[in-house]
């Protein structure tokens, strides 16, 4: 385990700049998790970490240690890939003991068949070891993928969205033996996602990523409660924030956006919303308003019922401003 | 219930197809069965008029099997007289064929030694030109190799002219280095050829292995090398397999350098078997015999990998 920190990374692919400037520290034991839309750079800051990619400017430094001109097998990294990248000419056992018989490792077998047993255990995949790693479903493949990260003790755990292709009942799971495995050895994790309740839920830290650089950088709460503009408020949150202009409410106003999560418009009073359709989810219903031509999405009771064109009223509470460029107000 | 199905081809389709490869493989498997019938042939049987193609048939169409080729092709034989032939019996069964000509054997031929010089030659250069070919290939498909494109263009082109353009060149360099008629010398000259084809295949089948699984091997501790031989070589089995037998069939078949290049010492078969001499002109059933046992090799070698071959032909096309 370590601090791993980037100080003013950058890094482009031709024209395209990937990754602009970004520094960041990540305390050892801390759980970062990285979001932003697809193309922010959240994979290339991952494989400028493990060394897939060579830095065009800035540094990186595991533990101390300026990392800039090791291999990626000298960082002491582990990573799991979007495509799980297992070995298909390997067993699922061979797959998960392969990073602890390399060079670097060199672990006696014993201890790597206790490890492999260990970890197949955790990831309820032990009646599979002997299969041929094609033999796996698409879930058992990514299982797996993560278990050969996790037989190893790294400086640091980086994973690039290693739950998207799971189905929902295995996310809910893996997420939490994540977050208990992290709580347990004390890792320091660097995970990235597009999913809010991974973030929320495991982060001890979040970063949103636009266009290559670090917007913002914070606790899971200041990033949802006190985003610094409007791209970092529509990064968490579903339904996402309203964002709108500030003259469709009466009354004083910061800035001349107002951003509005769909928990955070009160009913009753204020200005009247048309009800297009309400979507009833089981534990929430979401109803989707007009006012003066805008969208807006809240939420209301699961019992409670809207017909459409009906009308309601409703006001801003807690609201967020932002300026014309959105940056926000306060 | 109709049995009717858009995936499983009709009774009638399968009938029908199963009908036309059978008749091609006939066709195609027709010369070759043609030559395996003529190593066992006498030599006027085997140019006789009708065809003569029933093993062992008294009829017009049969003839009576005999070894006469084979021995002919491994011995060389003398013609004695009657004196000397009455008082040394034959010493066994192959003696005892040429003695129906007033001959007697004399010695192995050169079969056996050219024979081997093909394998030699063969095998080496194929193993040569797989092994630089997926070497090449490696480097070709994962790196940025400044002008990668001309330079694949230019291996490439060595295949653009016919060998025996440039046959007298290589002649003439090749006595300069002392590299004419020696195995080295050919080796390193179907090598030269075969790896334009190597590098090629190669580089397709390396181009649809996922980089993936060399970035998991470097991060999980290993040397580019190590997950180069760990991680992409037994995913690239399937295609080393098929350019190992691509270029095995061209180094074996080869036969204007050889003829050109060679002479008394790496002679290989392609060239000697059209040279065997009986009485009275070309000894059919012997150069029959030859060629039957010069295609073995090939044909054993292609079965063995023939899972990969026809794996390897579809390669690229069928994505997992």
């Amino acid at each position: 385990m370590a601090e791993v920190v980037l100080k003013n990374v950058s890094k482009s692919f031709g024209k395209t700049v990937a990754v602009n400037d970004v520094s960041m520290t990540i305390e050892n034991g801390a759980f970062v998790v990285l979001l932003g839309p697809t193309g922010a750079g959240k994979t290339t800051t991952l494989r400028l970490i493990s060394g897939l990619e060579k830095l065009d400017a800035g540094s990186v430094h595991i533990g101390g240690r300026d990392v800039g001109l090791e291999t990626p097998a000298q960082r002491d990294v582990a990573m799991v890939f979007q495509q799980y990248s297992l070995y298909p000419h390997l067993t699922v056992r061979d797959n998960l003991a392969f990073p602890l018989r390399s060079p670097v490792l060199k672990t006696p077998e014993d201890e790597i068949a206790r490890r492999v047993e260990q970890i197949a255990e955790t990831l309820q995949i032990p009646y599979k070891l002997n299969n041929k790693a094609t033999e796996l479903s698409g879930g058992e493949m990514q299982r797996v993928s993560i278990g050969r990260a996790l037989v190893r003790d790294p400086s640091i755990y980086l994973m690039d969205e290693p739950l998207s292709s799971l189905d929902a009942k295995l996310r809910a799971d893996l997420r939490v033996e994540l977050k208990r495995i992290h709580a347990e050895l004390g890792s320091t994790l660097l995970y990235v996602t597009h999913d809010q309740i991974e973030a929320m839920t495991m982060a001890t830290h979040v970063g949103v990523l636009e266009e290559g650089r670090l917007v913002q950088y914070g606790t899971p709460k200041e990033i949802y409660e006190d985003p610094t503009s409007v791209y970092v408020a529509s990064r968490l949150g579903s339904p996402r924030i309203n964002i709108l202009p500030s003259s469709i409410f009466p009354g004083d106003h910061k800035g001349p956006q107002i951003g509005l999560r769909p928990e955070s418009i009160r009913h009753g009073s204020g200005v009247e919303a048309k009800v297009l359709r309400s979507e009833h989810l089981g534990d929430q219903t979401r109803l989707h308003l007009e006012v003066s031509g805008h969208a807006i999405t809240t939420l209301i009771d699961p019992h409670d019922d809207y017909s459409a064109n009906s009308i309601i009223n409703i006001s801003p509470q807690n609201p967020l401003y932002f300026n014309a460029s959105g940056a926000r107000v306060v | 219930m109709s049995s009717f199905s858009i995936t499983e081809p009709s009774n009638r389709t399968k009938w029908f197809a199963g009908t036309l490869v059978i008749a091609y493989a006939l066709i195609t498997m027709m010369p070759l069965v043609w030559i395996g019938l003529t190593g066992f042939k006498s030599p006027a049987d085997a140019i006789s008029y009708p065809p003569k193609y029933i093993i062992g048939s008294d009829s017009e169409a049969g003839f009576q099997p005999t070894l006469e080729g084979y021995v002919n092709l491994f011995t060389t034989r003398t013609r004695q007289t009657e004196e000397f032939l009455a008082n040394n019996p034959p010493e066994n069964w192959a003696d005892e064929i040429v003695r129906q000509y007033d001959m007697v054997i004399v010695g192995p031929s050169k079969f056996g030694e050219r024979f081997l010089n093909s394998v030699i030659i063969g095998f080496g250069s194929t193993f040569l030109s797989v092994f630089l070919g997926t070497l090449a290939a490696y480097a070709f498909s994962r790196f940025k190799i400044p002008l990668a494109d001309d330079l694949l263009f230019f291996i490439l082109s060595t295949r653009m002219m016919p060998p025996i353009a440039v046959a007298i060149p290589i002649f003439l360099m090749y006595r300069n280095l002392g590299l004419s008629d020696t195995h080295l010398g050919m080796i390193l000259l179907y090598t030269a050829v075969n790896i334009s084809l190597a590098v090629w295949l190669l580089k397709g089948f390396i181009d649809e292995i996922p980089r993936e699984y060399e970035e998991a091997a470097l991060i999980d501790g290993y040397t580019r090398f190590q997950a180069f031989y760990k991680v992409v070589l037994p995913q690239a089995a399937t295609g080393i397999a098929s350019t190992a037998i691509f270029c095995l069939i061209f180094a074996w078949n080869e036969y204007a350098f050889a003829v050109l290049l060679t002479t008394a010492n790496a002679q290989t078969a392609p060239p000697f078997i059209p040279t065997i001499i009986g009485i009275g002109g070309l000894d059919w059933p012997a150069i029959a015999a030859g060629v039957t046992i010069f295609v073995l090799p090939v044909m054993i070698f292609t079965i063995l990998l023939r899972k990969h071959l026809l794996r390897g032909i579809t390669f690229g096309a069928v994505r997992k």
